[in-house]
């Protein structure tokens, strides 16, 4: 049940995507400008015609490619808000709404508009025209009218983009609050990470059209499935590697990375020599403190130098050169207040620890050094 | 005042509009919204009458119309009626010369709603035609008021075709524009002056309703 959507075709626009969401499942597509989140959104809109695949909805075949079966949007029961809302800009928000409702009698459309309007907490604004309303108070315009035609499957392009940071974080917080009255598959379309990691029970990675992996947020954003995954959802910390041995009575898979013998949570189907990528969040490698001995202290220590410190507010986002391996970066994050603690400057050698529990092999790729 | 002659450009102008616009409307709809090969000839032909001298189109369009042309060879065998110098010919003439006068205002107008808005209506349940009337008409209005204007307008206005092709026969294409030229010709000035008066309030009105017609929506959509 839910939305089921497996689209392909070479051009124009190449697609390759399979996707699922459950019903009441929020489900994040990610994929920088152009990986082709747009299209696949506008084809599941009926706006867009792949040449190939399916898409279901409970059921109901709404595309399918085979049996020439490609249901017009009007058809479709699929609530979609545009990346700048496309509200029509002569009629009130009220009439906005009421244009969605055509499938209830002429008289119960106003009474259900304000309901839906209030729903979006725009109760008293009915009047205004879009160009009279807000950028937030026009995306819920946009979404009361979305959620008008009592859709099946509710579809969100970008919907925060167009609004400051405050209004954004407000509306998120109404998409969470509403998602689990309504019950349906939504699809949310961002580039933004922090955002589907926050919003979504799982997300999809698309780049170029195709699909590339889909999980739990934390599982797509801790343990990619390729090294090109891993640079989408910026893990910067991406390096290759060599199994040197599993030592299961340790707990422990090695790993060769350059002088260093690594320990890593275990992965046992790795054999000994494969050549692999791996990867390591930011926020898992672990500064050693100067007065006294660190926790994990032992695990995996890297002896490094800074080679850059930004800061980024309360936050430093430091760059490390391990000894012997110059060649690499570690990326990390750390408390301005931590790292002015420590003494951590450009040019100072720090020591840190990379949990091996963090560590996420990957099958080898030509690409990572 | 030939109440005559300018009863004739009335009938002219209305004709002109009630035929020209709806074919307009679709051809600069289509030209809005579509890309395709050979668009920027269709766009220069569209407005190949602005720029064309009015003896031109006019010496074109004679030939055409003519007894041996093929238009009018054409026409006289399937009305049984010659094309030259009738009020058919005129009315055929003067909605070619004002095709960029319908065309292009109506094109920016539609070129201003954008396809957002219209998949928008498609997606909340709304048919190609509601889509039309509710949201393309209204949206495209200032665009679609301005060509039936300037279309009226300057087929009241227009000399040198009307001259070429129609003549000067009185109650069939002895136009206002036609009936000045002729009074000053026989130098009966205060004749043509009161009907260039005629003409030039009615012009100015033309234009000042539109002005009023278009803020107004302006103002509606905020």
């Amino acid at each position: 049940m839910g939305l089921e959507a497996r689209l392909e075709q070479q051009g124009p626009i190449p697609l390759q995507a399979e996707l699922s969401v459950a019903q009441g499942e929020l489900v994040a597509l990610v994929g920088p400008s152009g990986s082709g989140k747009t299209t696949l959104l506008r084809c599941l809109a009926g706006l867009y015609r792949a040449a190939g695949g399916r898409i279901t909805v409970n059921g109901e075949t709404w595309f399918d490619a085979e049996r020439r079966i490609h249901l017009t949007p009007q058809a479709r029961r699929c609530g979609l808000v545009f990346q700048h809302y496309a509200l029509f800009p002569h009629l009130d928000a009220l009439g906005n709404v009421m244009a969605a409702l055509g499938q209830l009698p002429r008289q119960e459309r106003r009474e259900r508009a304000r309901e839906l309007l209030e729903l979006v907490h725009l109760a008293g604004l009915e009047a205004r025209r879009p160009a009279a309303l807000s950028g937030g108070q026009q995306q819920r315009v946009a979404l009361a009218r979305a959620l008008a035609r009592d859709p099946r499957v509710l579809l969100l392009d970008e919907p925060f983009s167009a609004v400051d940071q405050v209004t954004r974080r407000k509306l998120q917080r109404e998409l969470a609050q509403l998602r689990s009255r309504l019950g349906i598959p939504i699809l949310l379309v961002t580039h933004d990470l922090e955002e589907a990691a926050a919003l979504a029970d799982r997300m999809v990675i698309l780049h170029q059209g195709k699909s590339l992996q889909q999980g739990p947020p934390q599982e797509v954003l801790t343990r990619p499935a390729s090294a090109e995954v891993a640079r989408l959802v910026d893990l910067r910390n991406l390096y290759s590697g060599e199994i040197l041995g599993q030592e299961p009575e340790r707990g422990f898979t090695l790993l060769r990375w350059g002088d260093h013998v690594l320990e890593v949570r275990p992965q046992p189907e790795r054999r000994r020599g494969e050549r692999v990528c791996w990867v390591i969040p930011p926020g898992t490698v672990l500064l050693h403190r100067r007065d006294r001995p660190s926790r994990g202290e032992r695990e995996n220590p890297v002896e490094a130098t800074v080679t850059e410190m930004v800061r980024l507010g309360e936050n430093c986002s430091l760059e490390l050169r391990a000894l012997g391996r110059p060649q690499v970066a570690i990326s990390l994050m750390l408390p301005t207040h931590v790292a002015q603690r420590n003494g951590v400057a450009p040019g100072e050698k720090v020591r840190v620890s990379l949990l091996a529990d963090a560590i996420h092999l990957l099958d080898h790729d030509p690409s990572v050094a | 005042m030939e109440w005559q002659a300018f009863r004739l450009s009335l009938e002219l102008a209305a004709w002109t509009t009630v035929i020209l616009l709806p074919l307009a409307l679709v051809i600069a709809r289509f030209l809005a919204w579509h890309s395709f090969r050979g668009q920027s000839l269709v766009q220069a032909l569209v407005a190949l009458p602005l720029l064309l001298p009015p003896t031109v189109l006019g010496f074109y369009l004679l030939t055409a119309f003519a007894s041996d042309g093929w238009l009018g060879r054409f026409y006289e065998t399937l009305v049984g009626q010659p094309l030259a110098f009738t009020f058919e010919g005129l009315l055929l003439a003067s909605i070619l010369f004002n095709v960029p006068f319908a065309v292009q205002p109506m094109q920016r107008g539609f070129e201003a709603v954008s396809r957002d808005v219209r998949e928008a209506a498609w997606c909340s349940g709304m048919s190609r035609w509601s889509t039309f009337l509710r949201i393309e008409l209204p949206l495209a209005w200032p665009g679609l008021l301005s060509a039936f204007v300037l279309t009226f307008a300057h087929t009241l206005g227009e000399f040198g075709v009307v001259l070429m092709v129609g003549g000067s026969i009185p109650g069939e294409t002895r136009t206002i524009a036609i009936a000045i030229y002729d009074r000053m010709q026989a130098f009966d000035e205060s004749a043509a002056a009161s009907m260039a008066a005629v003409l030039l309030g009615f012009s100015l009105a033309a234009i000042t309703l539109v002005h009023v017609l278009g803020g107004r929506v302006g103002a509606r959509r905020g």
